[in-house]
């Protein structure tokens, strides 16, 4: 398992670092939101040129696969979350809203760019003055158009959002002790409920 | 002989024109020829145009909004030669309380989606055009938003289910510069007064 992932569990209580054998002690919620964060598919709502920096995130140089969100699903019902890079018209809103409709919760969105996030330069009788007039935006990112990077920082601050979840029982571990699982005989036969 | 320039070529052109039909007048603006045409001469004087003058492109159908005199609306053609390169620009003038000129469409086929798109924006009506539908904005849309009394920002509007806009924020604006040699700071855009 690589560093930072191994980081990102410590961080959220998910295991013990020092345990042998590949054992994991987590609740089930934080491992859900954990492997949410990074598989995300994204939904891509391409309708002008911040569409291209994504092309060029998604693309090897940027490659956008490296956070598992490089699975582009067409198909709404198939994608996590979408990622509308571009203007957004109000001849296209509607079917913005239909096609958020269509995709199965958890889903999350991604305003990219000056236009999706507030209408941008086009204060005009045409164009919808952000889209958040009509979906709910977790992370907005910044730029006319934003760089590839702008986009992974953007998918990378989506992703601790998506890890800080909250569930009533994720955050088990940080008030309760880990149970000291190096070896089962370690274990006091009282707290595996043997007592005899 | 030398070959004749464009605007000999554009000349030359409008002449012929006009010598079939007199009632079309020529303008010459800095070298370049245009023709005004009454909308009921437009379909036979465009045919003349394509047929015998070589013009086989329409370009670009556009629509001024002169508002305040009268007629209002002006219908601009730009045609062309697609082998030589010559353009000729023929106006169509037409009043708002009867924004009707023939449609284009027998003569090129291009002119449709030109035609539509003048329609929707600037609400100009054509007459024989086989499907006039808005093309930008959706079927149901109430303005025609390039006409000049239309405000920039839009207007607040709903369709239930289908679509909805809204009056988008200006601040002050539309801001507008004006140009002229002026310092970098007046020239800096301003809201309209």
């Amino acid at each position: 398992m690589p560093s930072d992932n191994l980081q990102h569990l410590e961080q959220n209580y998910m295991c013990d670092p020092d345990a042998d054998g590949g054992f994991v002690y987590t609740t089930a919620e934080a491992a859900i939101n954990w492997m949410q964060k990074y598989s995300l598919w994204p939904m891509p709502m391409g309708t002008s040129c911040c569409a291209i920096e994504y092309m060029a995130a998604s693309c090897s140089r940027y490659d956008i696969s490296r956070f598992g969100a490089e699975v582009n699903r067409y198909a709404p019902h198939q994608a996590d979350f979408m990622f509308i890079c571009g203007t957004i018209t109000y001849k296209m809103a509607m079917l913005v809203r239909r096609i958020w409709d269509q995709m199965p919760e958890p889903k999350w969105c991604i305003a990219c760019g000056a236009c999706a996030c507030s209408g941008g330069m086009f204060r005009s009788y045409s164009v919808l003055q952000g889209v958040d007039k009509i979906v709910p935006v977790d992370v907005y990112i910044s730029g006319c158009p934003p760089r590839p990077e702008a986009l992974l920082q953007g998918l990378m601050t989506l992703q601790e959002k998506i890890q800080q979840t909250n569930h009533p029982l994720k955050d088990f571990f940080k008030t309760h002790e880990l149970r000291s699982a190096r070896n089962a005989a370690t274990i006091p036969a009282a707290a595996m409920g043997l007592e005899s | 002989m030398p070959t004749p320039t464009l605007s000999e070529r554009q000349a030359a052109a409008a002449a012929k024109i006009r010598a079939r039909y007199p009632q079309v007048q020529a303008q010459e603006f800095r070298g370049d020829s245009s023709l005004t045409v009454a909308p009921e001469d437009l379909l036979h004087v465009m045919h003349y145009a394509k047929e015998s003058c070589g013009f086989d492109m329409l370009v670009c159908v556009s629509a001024v909004d002169h508002l305040g005199s009268e007629p209002r609306f002006e219908v601009c053609y730009t045609i062309t030669r697609a082998e030589s390169g010559d353009n000729l620009l023929v106006r169509c003038p037409v009043s708002e309380s009867d924004a009707t000129v023939p449609s284009l469409v027998p003569v090129w086929r291009s002119a449709n989606w030109l035609e539509r798109e003048q329609y929707d924006l600037m609400g100009i009506r054509f007459a024989g055009h086989p499907d006039l539908r808005r093309i930008m904005m959706w079927e149901g849309y109430p303005y025609h938003p390039l006409r000049k009394e239309f405000p920039v920002a839009g207007k607040d509007f709903e369709q239930e289910g289908l679509a909805f806009t809204q009056k988008a924020p200006t601040a002050g604006g539309p801001f507008t510069t004006t140009p002229g040699g002026k310092t970098a700071g007046e020239r800096e855009p301003r809201p309209r007064a």
